[in-house]
């Protein structure tokens, strides 16, 4: 990865009335990488990336985008960035045209939109209004709306909040198509399964704070947190044969459920082999590692909830 | 500026495609005037000073249309802009701010004249309408008492939280307005205690503006009007700079 910086972010800090929204958050994004903010509704993610698009002033703190002051450089910044806000809405009766064709006359250099609308699953929503298309179509609008102009650096807030599974998925991969074109990508969301399979570092931002920030694998990683083995046995089961093989650090029966819990996630052959081996019937076997919700839980003693 | 009308443009194609306010501004002032024409015709009488009862009401319609543009259309328009966040999507682009509240100024006022204009047309092709003053001058007014009007909109949609609390104040506002102001009604059948009251209310100053320039009156004999007006517009303009927000 290329290591300049795109997006510089020092000590930012924006209070509400008495309520402090961000609390002194650095971070850096580098060019051509998904940069993702993690964190519950409400932690200052939205206030966060919507100081660095220079749409809210921060009280404090430095920000500096592609070398410039989003605040009081805005309208030069935003020729050079694509926006996508956190529960917009365009007009209900805009028709997809009109919105691109309208959003591309706002900058002296658009491209032509066309493709744009091929590529994002819209040509045959061309002349359907805005109010007409469902969730999954707005957002692929909003993102195009957010590329029409060829920006540097895309922000997307809550891209995929209020999505179905499948419109999500999809969602991704058009995210990473917007990175494959070399652009520098800003994120928000609250799932911590898109923020791990989408970003290349992420940023988890608790009560505004950041309070840990990584590639998804070395926060994982760095947890320590152990692989489970999980299965369910029928009959006679004795924990000690598996407690004792290396890298098992204990196993827990629960009724005829087993989980064994292990450094390695190469453990399970070797569970397999054991179960077998002294012919202990099992079935419903599963592995799960542990993922960015448990490096969340671990870090703030709390689970996400949507 | 190729941003900004183009922005104009679209803004004009969504008004046309909202049947409400379409039919407020440029069918409903028509509609009015074909039934009340039917009714009266257009006889010069003494109750009107000599004119007819068409010849009063087109500049009292036009009357309405502003106070509907102004109250109605944009003060919800832009509260409900604001609420879906249409105008925070808007200010995530190069564009001035100027630019976004300009071009909703611009076809609104486009809309409000081409109201007047189907009235002065029809009334002209069926009713004979007649018209004794300075057509510059009756458009003078007309900007001015748009502009009032619209700035009055841009009050209602910077204090009011909501569209949905705009509209209904809007109308609370808008109604008695219509009926006591001689817009919509000619002031003539209106009892003396009502015409007095009337005088607080802004729409009744437009009317007055309006119909007297249309009989050939000069600006001249309306200082009072033109200052009431010119004074809506810069306090109008000075509370919505205070109260008008973006989200």
């Amino acid at each position: 990865m290329q290591q300049k910086t795109v997006i510089q972010v020092e000590h930012l800090r924006k209070v509400y009335g008495s309520t402090v929204a961000v609390d002194d958050i650095s971070f850096q994004v580098y060019q051509g990488e998904i940069f993702g903010m993690v964190g519950p509704n409400g932690a200052g993610k939205t206030t966060t990336i919507e100081c660095i698009e220079g749409l809210r002033r921060p009280d404090g703190g430095n920000i500096r985008v592609l070398d410039l002051d989003p605040y009081v450089d805005g309208y030069a910044l935003r020729l050079r960035i694509g926006i996508q806000l956190q529960e917009a809405v365009l007009q209900d009766r805009i028709k997809v045209w009109e919105a691109l064709d309208l959003y591309a006359s706002f900058y002296p250099h658009s491209v032509d939109w066309q493709p744009l609308l091929e590529q994002l699953g819209l040509a045959d929503k061309r002349n359907t209004p805005f109010g007409k298309l469902s969730g999954g179509q707005k957002q692929r609008l909003f993102i195009a709306l957010a590329l029409v102009h060829d920006p540097e650096v895309v922000f997307l807030d809550e891209l995929t909040t209020g999505l179905d599974p499948q419109a999500r998925r999809a969602m991704w991969d058009l995210v990473r198509g917007i990175r494959e074109r070399n652009k520098t990508i800003l994120l928000t969301t609250h799932f911590m399964e898109e923020a791990e399979r989408l970003c290349d570092r992420v940023a988890i931002v608790e009560r505004g704070r950041i309070v840990a920030l990584d590639t998804p694998e070395n926060l994982i990683r760095r947890l320590g947190a152990e692989n489970r083995v999980i299965f369910t046995v029928d009959g006679q089961f004795e924990p000690q044969q598996l407690s004792k093989l290396t890298g098992v650090t204990r196993v827990e029966t629960i009724g005829e459920r087993v989980i064994v819990y292990a450094r390695e996630a190469g453990v399970v052959g070797e569970v397999v082999n054991v179960l077998t081996t002294n012919g202990t019937r099992f079935r419903d076997l599963r592995t799960e590692q542990p993922n960015l919700e448990d490096v969340f839980l671990a870090l703030t003693g709390r689970e996400m909830r949507d | 500026m190729r941003g900004f009308w183009k922005l104009t443009f679209v803004e004009m194609k969504l008004f046309l495609r909202e049947p409400v306010a379409a039919f407020f501004t440029l069918a409903f002032p028509l509609m009015l005037l074909f039934l009340f024409g039917s009714i009266y015709g257009n006889e010069p009488t003494p109750f009107f000073g000599g004119y007819g009862s068409v010849d009063v009401s087109v500049p009292g319609y036009t009357a309405m249309i502003i106070a509907t543009s102004g109250l109605l259309s944009l003060a919800i328009n832009m509260a409900s802009y604001r609420e879906h966040g249409i105008l925070r999507r808007l200010k995530a682009t190069p564009l001035r701010p100027q630019a976004i509240l300009g071009a909703q100024v611009i076809v609104i006022f486009l809309m409000t004249a081409l109201g007047m204009a189907l009235l002065i047309i029809a009334g002209k092709m069926v009713y004979g309408l007649r018209f004794d003053g300075n057509p510059l001058s009756v458009l003078a007014a007309f900007v001015l008492s748009c502009m009032s009007f619209f700035a009055l909109g841009f009050v209602l949609a910077g204090l009011l939280p909501t569209a949905r609390t705009a509209q209904i104040v809007a109308m609370a506002i808008f109604y008695p307005m219509i009926f006591l102001s001689g817009a919509g009604l000619p002031r003539e059948i209106l009892p003396q205690n009502i015409r007095e009251f009337a005088q607080v209310l802004p729409l009744t100053h437009v009317v007055t503006l309006l119909q007297g320039l249309w009989r050939g009156q000069s600006l001249g004999d309306h200082v009072l009007e033109l200052g009431i007006l010119s004074a809506l517009l810069i306090i109008g303009i000075l509370i919505s700079a205070k109260t008008f927000r973006w989200e």
